[in-house]
């Protein structure tokens, strides 16, 4: 029943209660009667019923407003305070009742206050656990991808269909330098996630190792399994994969949810390796026949000294020659393979000047020794076991302060050639060649830390020589270690390591990564772009201009990938236009000497494989790829998304769409502009904003996207 | 009669030497220096027993022991195989084909004498 039907009734009783108990009073009053009594009280009621009216009256009205206060005070206050209470349960978290009304009213109103702080509390500190506790995975991840990063291995992890969740930068550089032919341009386009692995190995034999995997871990056994599988380019690859399993409920069946591969390049240890057995096969088998010649010719001239001296010169001949012969291929032999005939001890390749710092930090904390640097190369990098090469250094260091006590030691190195000279350096006296004799043959010791290896042994180790000279003019002396010159193949991941940001090499979401195959009632927050734009020589693709850079980037799962780009210098094979190089800023000598549209449009296709495209002012940009069509005869026939006309749905009463407004109205700041991949991660990032604006006006899916663009004014502009 | 031995060998060095030893022991010598020339010199010479190298050009002494042994009417020629190469996998081949001895190089003239001797039943 509603309040009002409530509040007339209780109006309607309040009447009965005030006249009921006279009228009925009156009746059996009346009834009692004689009819001259009654004839009295008749006359004197009508005579005095004006006054009783008015008293009734007065009092029923007097009633009716005290009713009513109430009635506005408890019924009408409390459905009030429900509605507020509502409220706070619901779409304000942070409203609060009035306290207002009667006491009664106003202590109810407080407590339900109170209990909302309470629960507003409880609310808050679920909330900065659950952001904790977020906080805490996400720095594992991050931890986990950095770490992954820093590994010397190749490392690639996958869900069950191949794709790629994660990959390390060796990962990165290896199948970069892996790349034949067009793809080679793409800088490592192979790689990326959420891309298939399948493009870099060999599906069967991947798809055969996880068979493995699942029969070992069936059997209870230890799940892995290893393959060798060739490159597009002829390399040899050892490949492991362990399984990633899924972390299901206990006692559940864990269930294999992906898989991580390590990667190693063989190629180069493999022809070592034969270049070793080469060596030893001429060696050995190449030995047997001539001193098998040898041998028997010497067994004549033995056993029969009495021969013709004609057959006698014949045999001794004989050993001549062989043993000429013999002499030659050893040498060719030592000559030819002398870099893998040396000591197995595997040594790194390092800075020199690391080795350095390491040995004075060492010389400082343990001898108390100063130590100074003079002319050091800092680009050298030497094939070295660094700890046995530092605990050598060290110990020299010691064994100088024992008996010479010297006040500082210095070092210096220098290339000469495939030789690195390392020297510590002192000034004292003389010391005797057979002093340093001992010390090269003594075990290592600095201070309580021993090893069994002398000196010797770890010249030995790196193939390496030592000796003691003397610098007389300076009064001084020097131990010049001589080592191998390393020549650095992954020199390159030192200068990628400063790239800002972390690294963006792993997205664990791919684990529930499906076909990504385009499809355009997906949402746009789905799918993966490629988000590219060109610098041009001009503004005219029809008469003649040409394009001289291609940048793009990957955005998967909603994130731009700021490390799967592609940035490429195209030769235009005409001459650029002076008045358009201050804008892009890409000058004669740059283009010169790279490939030509030919060879970077077939890198650039691979490269957007199964991605929507996305560029700022697109009709632009593909002009000058449709144009090349006929010639390439490659075609792009994704879906295309421009970044201007979505945002003119997004903001369809602003006046400009220029990328440098757009960045400036959504707030996005970015480095340099005009040049093609700064231009694409930009708009990229514009994307990204715009996909939120753009769901909040009911666009959701790529088709959508693409028939609120078309209504645009700004799609009518043709090239 | 003496017996007869062919020694098949592409290296003049170990053939000069060969040759004058069975020479000196009172063998009829002759001398191929590749596989298909010792096929003709074991057809027009008939030898009792035949040194055979392995690393030869033309046809290996493998391919031409496999050969020989094919043929049913010379089940009693003696064939020692001689050679450089020495490993086990190898000496297991030539004796599975059908040498009668696997010799590696460098071996001991008196040694291989002996052998060769008692092998023709004369030691």
């Amino acid at each position: 029943m509603k309040a009002k039907h409530r509040f007339i009734i209780a109006v309607l009783v309040l009447g009965l209660l005030m006249t009921g108990p006279f009228v009925v009073t009156s009746l059996l009053v009346w009834l009692d009667m004689k009819d001259a009594e009654r004839q009295m009280l008749t006359e004197l009621l009508l005579s005095r019923l004006p006054v009783g009216t008015m008293m009734t009256l007065f009092g029923f009205v007097i009633g009716v407003l005290v009713l009513h206060k109430l009635f506005k005070q408890y019924v009408e206050g409390l459905l009030r305070m429900a509605e507020t209470l509502r409220l706070m349960l619901g779409a304000n978290r942070n409203f609060r009742v009035s306290i207002e009304g009667p006491p009664e009213v106003q202590q109810l109103a407080q407590a339900a206050n109170d209990l909302a702080q309470q629960r507003d509390a409880l609310m808050d500190d679920v909330d900065a656990q659950i952001a904790t506790a977020k906080a805490s995975v996400e720095e594992e991840k991050n931890r986990l991808a950095a770490l992954m990063s820093e590994l010397a291995q190749a490392v690639v992890v996958c869900n069950l269909d191949g794709r790629i969740l994660l990959y390390n930068n060796r990962a990165r550089l290896q199948f970069k330098a892996l790349a034949q032919g067009p793809t080679s341009v793409s800088g490592g386009a192979l790689i990326g996630l959420g891309r298939s692995i399948f493009s870099i190995l060999e599906k069967n034999q991947v798809e055969h190792a996880r068979e493995v995997i699942v029969q070992r871990l069936a059997a209870g056994k230890m799940a892995f399994s290893n393959f060798i599988t060739t490159t597009r380019g002829g390399q040899l690859l050892r490949v492991q994969m362990v399984p990633v399993m899924a972390s299901s409920g206990e006692g559940a069946e864990r269930k294999m949810s992906g898989y991580v591969l390590t990667v190693e390049n063989i190629t180069r240890s493999i022809e070592e390796e034969e270049k070793r057995d080469q060596a030893l096969h001429t060696l050995t088998q190449g030995s047997r026949s001539a001193i098998g010649n040898i041998r028997a010719a010497v067994a004549n001239l033995l056993d029969y000294p009495d021969m013709e001296p004609e057959l006698r010169e014949r045999f001794l001949h004989v050993i001549d020659d062989e043993v000429a012969k013999r002499s030659q291929s050893i040498e060719q032999t030592m000559s030819q393979f002398s870099d893998s005939l040396k000591t197995r001890w595997p040594l790194e390749d390092i800075l020199g000047v690391d080795i350095i710092a390491a040995a004075e930090r060492r010389i400082n904390d343990k001898l108390g020794l100063a130590t100074k640097t003079e002319e050091v190369d800092h680009g050298l990098w030497i094939k070295a076991d660094s700890f046995s090469l530092v605990f050598a250094l060290v110990c020299l260091a010691s064994k100088l302060q024992d008996h010479y006590e010297p006040r500082e030691l210095r070092f210096r190195l220098s290339a000469n050639g495939k030789l690195a000279y390392l020297d510590l350096i002192w000034a004292g006296p003389a010391m005797s060649s057979e002093t340093f004799y001992t010390w090269e043959m003594e075990s290592m010791q600095v201070g309580a830390e021993t090893t069994p290896l002398t000196l010797r042994d770890v010249i030995d180790r790196h193939g390496g020589e030592i000796w003691y000279e003397r610098e007389k003019a300076a009064h001084r002396a020097f131990f010049r270690f001589v080592l191998p010159v390393a020549i650095p193949e992954a020199e390159q991941v030192v200068e990628e390591r400063h790239v800002t940001g972390r690294p963006e090499y792993y997205d664990f979401d791919l684990f529930r990564f499906e076909d990504k195959s385009i499809d355009l009632d997906r949402k746009l927050s789905e799918l993966t772009y490629t988000v590219f734009d060109t610098e041009t020589t001009g503004l005219e693709p029809s008469k003649g201009d040409e394009i001289i850079q291609i940048g793009a980037a990957r955005i998967v799962n909603g994130r731009l990938l700021r490390q799967e780009t592609f940035d490429q210098i195209v030769d235009p094979e005409i001459p650029l236009k002076p008045e358009s190089i201050p804008i892009h800023g890409i000058t004669e000598d740059m283009v010169r000497g790279q490939p030509n549209i030919d060879v970077v449009l077939p890198a650039f296709h691979e490269f957007c494989e199964d991605t929507v495209l996305i560029a700022h002012n697109a009709a632009f940009d593909m002009r000058f790829l449709q144009l090349k069509e006929d010639r390439t005869g490659i075609r792009f026939t994704q879906p295309v998304l421009d970044t201007l006309l979505l945002s003119a749905v997004a903001h369809p009463n602003q006046e400009s769409h220029k990328l440098d407004v757009i960045l400036e109205r959504l707030g996005i700041t970015i480095g340099s502009r005009h040049n093609a991949l700064e231009d694409a991660l930009a708009t990229g990032e514009v994307f990204l904003k715009l996909v939120k604006l753009l769901e909040e006006k009911g666009i959701v899916t790529v088709r959508q996207a693409i028939e609120a663009s078309e209504k645009t004014y700004f799609a009518r502009v043709k090239y | 009669m003496s017996k007869k031995i062919l020694i098949v060998d592409d290296e003049p060095n170990i053939v000069i030497s060969l040759e004058f030893l069975m020479k000196k022991e009172g063998f009829a010598v002759a001398v191929a220096t590749d596989g298909e020339e010792a096929l003709a010199k074991v057809a027009s010479f008939e030898p009792d027993l035949v040194l055979l190298d392995v690393m030869m050009p033309k046809k290996s002494g493998f391919e031409v022991c496999e050969i020989l042994r094919a043929d049913p009417a010379r089940t009693g020629m003696q064939i020692v195989m001689l050679t450089a190469k020495g490993r086990e996998t190898e000496v297991a081949k030539g004796l599975a084909i059908g040498a009668d001895a696997y010799v590696t190089k460098p071996f001991s003239t008196k040694d291989l004498v002996a052998r060769v001797k008692s092998m023709l039943g004369l030691g």
